[in-house]
């Protein structure tokens, strides 16, 4: 239609234009990550300080050498707990996605590959589902299963099913009717076959972009329900048990609360911005 | 022929459909399938006589049929009555009575202030240069991406406690509102300003735009009398998404700037397994978003007169993810 | 406007009033750097009162940032230069936003195609047509509402009084195209620029629009009509003037533009015009030509390459029994709106081994039904599908399957038709795996042979389709449905969203197959000089009916039903191309088609 649009058709000029166009941050995004997951994996790689170690003496210190992010009041390293806190949180958030991605394709595949009956009684319950608010269901669920590590991860799963089985549903549907299916139909493909190596595939590929980004999402409501008391118990070494724990200390250490937030915001943001450059690689290679 | 009367009579079943199916949710968890419900009302860590559990048994049907249990509820929600807190021994609507105008304050002052805030940046920064719009969509991404409640803390620990700007705590008038209003805003507005400045963008490149602007009409005008209009109908079905993460938000901002409210309410009911004062909270709310939906539907065919004809027979409100709009239409 | 800073030197008599517009040495670039692609250069075109000059060219030829260019609009990321501009003999070089906006719509109008996307959807047809009124003051307030009552009278709209009221999509594309035209003339511009005002239209109200326009015109309004197509140039224009890769190659009087072509790009695009007269004939230069966005190699057996006559085209005695027969059949959909809407009603064919049935209409008159019914992706109402002497819509699909190979089809958008994350060369091993082919070398050896036999290259095995040209995509779906080794291919409207010189080469492409392979063609189209070319019989739909069918030149020649009359008379352009004049030179090889194909992105 438009001129720039036909520009953008011709192979060289969409080329150089698609090479001009790496989303900016997604170098420093794919940093954090890597420090996220490292510090997840093998925290004693970042820091040689113990989380857990008491120094009554050393309480409250601001940052310095030493110690990077400062002291709390019971003269532990912030730096050492927010990287051991990296594990608990990342475990949250991951696992949360997992189960909500998990749970959430099989619904939404029943909803958009059954039938009719199959896709009204799954999209009703959905519906229901989106009508609570995340967070508050998530809390619906814990009041339910107590508190916990675990808990939390399941409750913000079970929280996250409605989003990701509506986006498989509408895949579905639009992949079950697209034209190279019926190609394929045409073809003499079998129908298995046609499932297995064309509608699946589809469908699938964009939930890939939506977890990475709901990954983010998830740490920050992981993060969230530990703040709140709901996740792990406090001397645990996580992000959000850690903001509620400085807390109280707000007047005096602003260190023990900032680091932590920091690497909340930071994580999610790189999550993010990692997702979004998933999405535009993926629209352009289908388009 | 499908009439608009129609249509919201369609509407409001299927908003009723769905609220019925959020009590029969709460009212699950609220029996608490596979434990026993005596414990809950006792609550954690009391273990009841054989008398006290006859007559708890008695006094809330525990020894009736689930099914009858069941019925009975419903009726008394259909009634408004929404139960006896376990934990405060009063009804769940009297204790709810109390805390709800606090939260609504706080929800309707930060949902105005999203909304002119996303307004705002989006209309200042559509179609400007890539650098004004990279800086504006990286504040965007940040202010969505940034945990709210930790925000509140650092507004808290340099705004209130270093520089006394506003005061520490509490719902005391004006002043005490700005901090949670502002806190609980941000990344709402932060999303909406997303999606209504990527449906500007997208509505000012469609065809219609370029004849409007082939009839020798002002740039301003362009923007105001057709783009926004385009642009709008994404922004306000985001409005259910809106309500709950409100209220979800809520809980979290109250706790941060200890202000009473529902969210309060619903945590330390959380924290003793007060089931009835949690399904009343999350069952409001899930009401709440079924209204904002419901109104959402009514004011899209009013802007979009494409679907006054042919209403779409089932909208689907968007993903609860940050700016997850996958590929446009 | 009468402020003329400068004067044309009059060149000839037509042309001795001031020009509505007129630019010398235009200049578009896009993007910066080392990235910039120009679109349009040294460009040079003036438009007289009551003149038309049409602008033609294939996609991406710049001919409508040319177009954009001349009302300043030619877009942000647009660089446009000009040794002279004058609109209204001033000098626009020199027009700031508001001297703009003081042209744009009160001095020169602008009419896009397909208005659905054209108009603003969200508003009314009467406030998109009083825009321009309003924006220019043309009339008091109080008599706008009037005025808009009589522009859309004028521009042949029945019942103005309800249509001001409605929505641009509860009219019809015929309805909506004249609104969008009211609108752009509603500030009686002394100009009007028609970016193809008439594309996605069906031919009757195509010819409806070029009515309208040619009315405007004699009332005294210049006309720059931007175009692809030869046949509505060749009936409206007075000049011409022919772009390729944003250089005007060609430019003079239609009449002899049109007949007797200088430039050999001209020549190859008349010659690509499929008609009647074109059977039997190639429509594409010979394969020896060098073409590096459609790399053509020699094709298989069958056809000799040197032959300007192309393959024969004789009619194969049809004593052996049908291939495709249906009978009486009929498909009914229900709408969205729980109406029942009868597709196709008692639609009957037969296909014989070799022939090609033609079936033309209009949008929406039930072809694409038609051709699913038969290939059994749609089971019929009502009546019966048969196969090779079997019942073939009656049979269970696990019976189907295997029998599927010997029929196969091609579509309009084949791009749509491939798994979008599939290479060419994983697409074309699938349909050789439904066959039996294994994996390994004997199926990449096939692989590469079927890419050859279409035209294609083995280094074309790893690319994506989307990566590929329309015309490329094309011969991908017909390498894929040669795969099977077919013995019917269906083609539903495999050329109508090709730039005209790729169809003519994929139409060669299928009329040599045709000939090699002996291939039958159930070929559907709403364009009756591409059918004409391309078929022995044709079949004619409306409303989901068969009105009239017969031998095509027979049916086309001497129509009978009353609507394949309509249809052939809203034809334009019938004495159009090179077999209207006498005897064109065949354009020198080498110097043929070696322009861009971009796949044309309008619909």
């Amino acid at each position: 239609m438009s001129a720039t649009a036909s520009l953008l058709a011709h192979p060289r000029v969409g080329r150089a234009a698609r090479a001009a166009r790496l989303r900016p941050g997604a170098v420093p995004a794919l940093v954090v990550v890597t420090c996220a997951v490292l510090a997840a994996l093998w925290p004693d790689l970042l820091t040689d300080h113990s989380p857990d170690t008491t120094a009554p003496a050393r309480a409250l210190r601001p940052p310095d050498t030493e110690h990077l992010f400062g002291t709390d009041q019971l003269g532990r390293d912030v730096y050492a707990r927010v990287v051991y806190g990296a594990r608990l949180s990342l475990e949250i958030g991951v696992g949360a996605t997992v189960i909500g991605s998990v749970v959430g394709t099989v619904i939404g595949l029943v909803a958009g590959l059954g039938g009719r009956a199959a896709d009204a009684v799954s999209m009703r319950a959905t519906d229901v589902l989106t009508a609570f608010p995340e967070l508050l269901l998530a809390l619906l669920v814990i009041t339910v299963t107590g508190p916990g590590t675990t808990n939390v991860l399941v409750s913000i799963g079970v929280a996250s099913v409605p989003g990701y089985a509506r986006l498989v549903r509408s895949r579905a549907l639009v992949v079950r009717r697209a034209d190279f299916v019926e190609a394929g139909v045409a073809l003499g493909v079998s129908r298995p076959a046609l499932v297995l190596r064309h509608i699946l595939p589809n469908t699938v590929g964009p939930l890939l972009v939506l977890a990475s980004i709901g990954t983010g999402t998830a740490v920050v409501s992981g993060a969230a329900l530990s703040y709140l008391g709901m996740g792990p118990r406090p001397p645990a070494a996580e992000w959000g048990v850690m903001l509620a724990d400085g807390q109280d200390f707000v007047q005096t250490a602003w260190w023990i609360t900032v680091f932590p937030g920091l690497a909340v915001a930071a994580v999610v943001m790189a999550v993010t911005v990692l997702g979004r450059t998933l999405r535009e690689r993926g629209t352009e290679a289908t388009r | 022929m499908p009439t608009f009367a129609g249509y919201v009579a369609r509407r409001l079943l299927a908003g009723v459909v769905v609220l019925w199916g959020a009590a029969t949710v709460t009212f699950v968890a609220l029996h608490r399938v596979g434990g026993d419900p005596v414990d809950a009302v006792v609550g954690p860590g009391v273990s009841p006589t054989p008398s006290l559990r006859r007559q708890i048994t008695e006094e809330y049907g525990f020894d009736q049929p689930l099914i009858v249990q069941y019925g009975r509820w419903l009726g008394r929600l259909l009634g408004g009555d929404l139960g006896r807190s376990y934990q405060l021994g009063r009804p769940v609507s009297a204790v709810l009575a109390d805390q709800v105008r606090p939260t609504c304050a706080l929800a309707l002052s930060a949902v105005l202030l999203a909304g002119v805030l996303a307004v705002v940046t989006a209309l200042a920064t559509a179609g400007r240069g890539r650098l004004v719009r990279g800086l504006v969509s990286g504040a965007e991404l940040a202010v969505v991406s940034l945990p709210s409640f930790w925000v509140g803390l650092l507004a808290l620990t340099f705004l209130s406690f270093r520089w006394h700007l506003f005061p520490v705590a509490g719902d005391q008038g004006f002043a005490a509102l700005v901090l949670p209003a502002v806190t609980l805003a941000l990344p709402v507005a932060g999303v909406l300003a997303q999606v209504l400045r990527q449906s500007l963008d997208e509505a000012l490149t469609q065809p219609f735009v370029l004849t409007v602007r082939t009839r020798g009409v002002p740039e301003a005008l362009v923007l105001a009398r057709h783009a926004l209009r385009h642009a709008a109908i994404p922004v306000v079905t985001l409005a259910g998404w809106v309500v709950g993460s409100l209220l979800g938000g809520a809980v979290l901002i109250e706790t941060v700037f200890a202000r009473p409210g529902l969210g309060r309410v619903l945590l330390a009911a959380v924290g003793s397994r007060d089931t009835p004062v949690v399904a009343a909270i999350v069952l409001l709310s899930a009401a709440a978003f079924t209204c904002a939906n419901l109104l959402v539907d009514l004011v899209c065919p009013a802007l979009d007169p494409r679907l006054r004809t042919a209403p779409a027979t089932r909208r689907t409100p968007p993903m609860p993810v940050t700016v997850a709009k996958e590929t446009p239409a | 406007m009468t402020a003329p800073t400068r004067t044309e030197p009059a060149a000839t008599g037509r042309r001795a009033r001031t020009p509505l517009v007129e630019i010398a040495k235009l200049r578009v670039d896009f993007g910066t750097g080392g990235r910039r692609v120009r679109a349009v250069d040294a460009v040079d075109l003036s438009v007289a009162p009551g003149e038309c000059l049409a602008l033609v060219g294939e996609s991406g030829s710049g001919k409508s940032v040319t177009a954009r260019a001349l009302v300043g609009l030619a877009g942000p990321r647009a660089h446009v230069s000009c040794d002279r501009m004058l609109v209204d003999g001033r000098d626009a070089t020199r027009f700031d936003a508001r001297a703009w906006r003081g042209v744009r719509g009160r001095r020169i109008g602008f009419v896009l195609q397909d208005a659905l996307v054209s108009l603003d959807v969200l508003r009314t047809v009467g406030a998109e047509v009083a825009e321009p009124l309003r924006t220019h003051a043309v009339v008091p307030r109080g008599r706008v509402h009037t005025r808009v009552l009589d522009l859309l009278a004028d521009a042949g709209i029945p019942d103005p009084a309800r249509r001001v009221r409605q929505y641009p999509h509860q009219l019809s594309g015929g309805l909506r195209q004249r609104a969008l035209i009211a609108s752009a003339l509603a500030a009686e511009p002394a100009l009007l620029i028609a970016d193809e005002p008439t594309t996605a239209l069906d031919v009757t109200v195509q010819a409806q629009i070029l009515d309208l326009l040619a009315d405007k015109r004699a009332g005294g309004m210049g006309l720059l009509l931007i175009s692809h197509d030869l046949a509505v140039v060749s009936r409206v224009a007075d000049r011409v003037a022919v772009m390729r890769d944003g250089v005007i190659v060609e430019q003079g009087p239609a009449a002899r533009v049109l007949t007797q072509p200088e430039h050999p790009y001209t020549r190859l695009l008349l010659a690509a015009v499929p008609s009647g007269r074109t059977r039997g004939r190639r429509l594409s230069p010979g394969p020896d030509d060098t073409r590096p966005e459609e790399p053509t190699h020699t094709p298989r057996p069958g056809s000799d390459p040197t032959s300007v006559t192309g393959p024969r085209r004789t009619r194969p005695a049809h004593r052996d029994t049908p291939l495709v027969e249906a009978h009486a059949v009929g498909r009914s959909f229900t709408d969205a709106d729980g109406s029942v809407r009868d597709a196709v009603r008692e639609f009957a064919v037969t296909i014989h081994p070799g022939e090609a049935v033609g079936l033309v209409g209009e949008s929406g008159s039930g072809k694409t039904t038609a051709a699913r019914l038969l290939l059994g992706l749609v089971t019929p109402d009502t009546g019966t599908v048969r196969f090779d002497g079997r019942p073939w819509s009656t049979m269970p699909e696990r019976a189907r399957r295997p029998l599927r190979r010997r029929l196969q089809v091609i579509t309009q958008d084949p791009l749509g038709s491939f798994d979008p994350r599939w290479s060419v060369g994983r697409l074309l091993g699938e349909a050789l795996g439904t066959v039996g082919v294994r994996r390994g070398a004997a199926r990449r050896e096939r692989t590469v042979d079927l890419l050859l036999r279409v035209g294609l290259a083995a280094d074309h095995l790893g690319r994506r389709p989307a990566t590929l040209s329309g015309g490329q995509r094309q011969r991908v779906a017909i390498a894929r449905a040669l795969a099977t080794e077919p013995q019917v291919l269906v083609c539903d409207e495999p050329v109508s969203a090709l730039d005209v010189s790729v169809q003519a080469q994929v139409l060669d492409l299928l009329a040599d197959l045709r000939e090699s392979h002996g291939l039958a063609l159930l070929f559907i189209s709403h364009d009756l000089g591409v059918v004409h070319h391309v078929c022995d019989r044709v079949l004619v739909m409306h409303d989901g009916r068969v009105v009239e069918q017969g031998d095509v030149d027979r049916v086309f020649a001497d129509p009978e039903h009353a609507y394949t009359r309509t249809l052939l008379h809203a034809l334009p352009g019938r004495d159009l191309g090179p077999g209207a004049s006498p005897a064109p030179p065949p354009p020198p090889p080498g110097v043929a088609a070696d322009f861009l194909s971009f796949r044309r992105t309008d619909r």
